[in-house]
């Protein structure tokens, strides 16, 4: 049976399931980034989850804001990078911004979406459209905004959808910021290895909430 | 690709093992992945450099006598996270505040940034001085787009001898302000490096081109262009650099008389001999146009991995950056005696 409502052990959970499903990952992200960047981003993202891994298994947290929290430390101290940087951003600012609430539920999830995309705009600079995580990130947050009274299972599989597709028409841009801002036109036709990382976390944690 | 490694992804650690036996002593590991001098001068400016790992000899190799006092460093081709960052600037910092002297990419400039946020809360003071010698990856009305490339190694030399005896970090911001100014790059590219962890290519590029100024880790530039011979190749570099001085409204036009240090890059399995034919060809060129060369830097400084490619870096002297010029160093990067070639 589905979940509506998240305890912290069970993001603590779900964010281990997100690890493993980006560390099984790296040979895909690789290629997309050696598409239209350095090659680097699957390293680094596989670096960083298995932080995660170390940081949240087997440990208790007070609060699902405090394990997305250790999340994005975990990230940011161990990948370096402008990935590690913003992807640490996303889920420091969003677990921050969960405060001490004991339930994970439709209602956070925009909550940790939205403070966590502004922060990354904020500090990357980038926007959407420029071909960034953030065409993923923001469809998804705006998705999740709109589903705030639907139930978490529900909610979280359309915002997985929505940041798939935030993927799918990052391959249509043509990029300004970020590791294919150099390339022009030549950016076309393939997506944004930071979108792809976007979609993959998203429904790794939908994927999650449906089996349990 | 043959490589010989122990752990592919260990390869940044074990590296900086490697090049802090390399230093015999003189500079020791800090923390989980920081460089630093063994004796740095209570009350002296620090100079602080940094960046992924992988482009060996630099940065981290850059760390020395009236060089850099320490270097942070990150895994193979990114950035040191925030927590690296800091501890190289608490592990240099003698109370006079901390110079971040680093090659203008988002990965880095997100980071460090981060970690002068943090330095801040111990009360250290950090300035910037971002790197951004590439004239090929953005116009000079975009400076804050270019990239920082093998320009890097005579800046951080003269702003390291400038370190010794800046009396501020107001100081020692304007004079690396000046150097950064006055140094620009072309580099070319042939083929590409590998990561280390994956064995694959960093880029694609076919066999009969050349990237024309490509940045090191396979950055576009101005363009792909037919093979070439060595000669006409580095004409155009050169005319490139020229063209830039002369385009760019914050500086003078290069013009006869100036004097440069002239600094001809190997990105990794460019031989020596291949540097030299083209330091021949540059040389007349720069002859002709009535340009002094002050001192030459020649071989593999700024690498990525096998990479093959080389690039030029001009760096304009006036009589201040001569003084720190001519101040001796040593490194595992870039040793030299008192004065210059040619004295």
């Amino acid at each position: 049976m589905s979940k509506t409502t998240l305890t912290a052990s069970d993001v603590r959970d779900m964010m281990l399931v997100v690890a493993d499903r980006i560390i099984a990952a790296e040979p895909i992200l690789t290629d997309a980034d050696r598409a239209l960047g350095d090659g680097d981003h699957g390293l680094g993202m596989a670096r960083g989850m298995t932080a995660v891994k170390e940081a949240l298994a087997e440990k208790e947290f007070p609060s699902p804001g405090k394990v997305f929290i250790a999340v994005g430390a975990a990230m940011m101290s161990s990948m370096g990078g402008a990935s590690g940087a913003l992807f640490g951003m996303l889920f420091r600012a969003g677990g921050k911004a969960l405060g001490d609430g004991q339930s994970f539920t439709s209602v956070e999830l925009a909550t940790l979406l939205r403070n966590g995309v502004d922060q990354v705009m904020a500090k990357g600079g980038a926007k959407p459209g420029d071909k960034t995580m953030v065409d993923a990130l923001v469809p998804a947050t705006e998705k999740a905004e709109e589903l705030t009274d639907v139930p978490l299972n529900e909610a979280i599989r359309q915002v997985a959808n929505a940041a798939a597709d935030g993927r799918d028409a990052s391959e249509q841009m043509i990029a300004t910021m970020g590791r294919a801002k150099t390339l022009g036109d030549n950016s076309l036709g393939k997506p944004d290895a930071g979108a792809v990382s976007v979609a993959i976390i998203a429904a790794a944690m939908a994927d999650y909430v449906a089996v349990e | 690709m043959k490589k010989l490694l122990n752990d592919p992804l260990r390869c940044a650690d074990e590296l900086l093992e490697g090049l802090v036996d390399a230093y015999n002593g003189d500079c020791l590991h800090v923390g989980t992945r920081s460089i630093v001098k063994k004796e740095i001068p209570e009350g002296k400016v620090a100079l602080l450099v940094g960046g992924g790992s992988g482009h060996e000899p630099i940065y981290h190799g850059l760390v020395g006598r009236n060089l850099a006092d320490g270097a942070a460093c990150g895994d193979i081709f990114a950035a040191p996270p925030p927590n690296i960052a800091l501890e190289a600037t608490q592990a240099v910092h003698r109370g006079k505040g901390v110079l971040y002297l680093y090659g203008n990419y988002a990965g880095d400039v997100l980071n460090f940034d981060l970690a002068a946020d943090l330095a801040s809360d111990d009360d250290i003071e950090v300035r910037t001085v971002l790197i951004w010698d590439d004239v090929c990856s953005a116009p000079p009305t975009r400076k804050k787009d270019r990239r920082g490339i093998a320009g890097l190694v005579p800046i951080v030399k003269l702003v390291g001898a400038a370190s010794q005896t800046a009396t501020s970090l107001d100081e020692l911001e304007a004079l690396a302000r000046k150097a950064v100014l006055q140094t620009r790059s072309v580099g070319v590219s042939m083929s590409p490096g590998s990561i280390p962890a994956t064995g694959k290519p960093t880029f694609e590029i076919a066999d009969d081109r050349i990237g024309l100024g490509m940045g090191i880790h396979g950055e576009p530039g101005v363009g792909e262009i037919p093979m070439a011979r060595a000669d006409d190749l580095v004409a155009q570099m050169i005319d490139l650099i020229f063209t830039d001085y002369q385009t760019d409204e914050e500086v003078a036009d290069l013009e006869a008389g100036n004097e440069i240090v002239l600094f001809v890059n190997s990105l990794g399995s460019t031989t020596m001999m291949e540097l030299l034919i083209a330091l021949r060809k540059a040389k007349s060129i720069l002859t002709e146009r009535g340009i002094q060369i002050y001192d030459v830097i020649i071989g593999p400084l700024v690498t990525c991995q096998e990479m093959s490619g080389l690039s030029f870096s001009f760096t304009r002297m006036d009589d201040e950056l001569k003084k720190y010029w001519d101040m001796p160093c040593q490194s595992v990067c870039y040793s030299k005696m008192e004065g210059h070639q040619g004295a």
